[in-house]
């Protein structure tokens, strides 16, 4: 069971939201006393996908959550956009696979750099990825 | 736009990016180099991340480019103080800075930065006999 403990949304429509975004995202994670490595990580994995959300999905929100595993603490981030979706969601999962001529190592990337990923996508219908990392995860 | 700046020190480039990088900034930096090094004949960059806490796919495709686009130009680059927990991260990320020279700190950078220039002087100057 994750039990949520705190709760903040954040708009993201332009390239100059992404600084004040990924600072929110850092916060949290000190807030909750997570090392400087899986802070690192997060705050990458963070970066990949709000540049994702604003270059395919045309901008949407995130949403960023404190959340308790019963064990541990965690940062949760929800990234929901409604732009054309992707087609083939485990293609766009391969490294190197890229629409947009750069590296593709966004989503698969992200990953590895977090314990839990989610990715829900219909096509004419938006993108949502869901992450979390845990404080020691 | 915001820049960030770039020092011109002899025949050296020198860059220290002390705020968090993003996409537009990092691009403007490529461009910024690339001009730079045109313009004053500049044979080597050098810039120090120590201050960057976080690189993505993005901005760490930008310093691969960095350093493609100097050697085109005839000028070497080092990238200095990558913070433990970035070289980490990139790792797994899945991005290998192939290319790029990297050292501990300004000090060794500088010292990298000339054996590599003199290293390639040594390789250009064959190449000149050899054409002549
Ligand atoms: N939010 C999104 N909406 C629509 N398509 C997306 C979204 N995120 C990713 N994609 C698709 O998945 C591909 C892979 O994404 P990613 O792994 O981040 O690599 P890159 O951004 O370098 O292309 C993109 O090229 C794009 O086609
Ligand atoms: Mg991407």
């Amino acid at each position: 069971m994750t039990t949520i403990l705190s709760k903040e949304d954040f708009i993201i429509v332009k390239e100059q939201d992404v600084v004040p975004f990924r600072n929110k995202v850092k916060e949290a994670a000190v807030k909750i006393g997570m090392g400087i490595l899986n802070q690192t990580k997060l705050i990458t994995a963070a970066s990949e996908l709000v540049r994702n959300l604003l270059k395919y999905g045309g901008g949407g929100m995130v949403i960023i959550e404190s959340v308790n595993n019963g064990r541990e603490n965690g940062i949760r981030l929800i990234f929901a956009d409604k732009g054309p979706g992707i087609a083939d969601v485990s293609l766009a999962m391969k490294d190197g696979y890229s629409t947009g001529k750069s590296l593709g190592l966004g989503l698969p990337g992200t990953k590895r750099l977090v314990n839990e990923f989610d990715i829900q996508s219909t096509v004419g219908m938006g993108t949502t990825v869901t992450i979390i990392k845990w404080k020691n995860g | 736009m915001e820049r960030i700046p770039i020092l011109k020190m002899g025949d050296f480039l020198l860059v220290t990016i002390q705020v968090d990088l993003y996409d537009q900034l990092a691009e403007n930096l490529e461009t910024d180099l690339v001009n730079s090094v045109k313009k004053h004949n500049s044979k080597g960059v050098l810039i120090d991340i120590s201050s960057v806490s976080i690189i993505d796919s993005f901005m760490g495709r930008i310093l691969g480019n960095i350093g493609i686009m100097s050697r085109i130009m005839g000028a070497q680059s080092v990238i200095v103080g990558m913070q433990p927990a970035v070289a980490m991260t990139l790792v797994e990320l899945g991005l290998t800075l192939t290319g790029v020279s990297t050292a501990l700190n300004v000090e060794k950078g500088m010292e990298l930065l000339r054996s590599k220039i003199l290293l390639s002087e040594g390789q250009s100057d064959d190449y000149d006999n050899d054409t002549e």
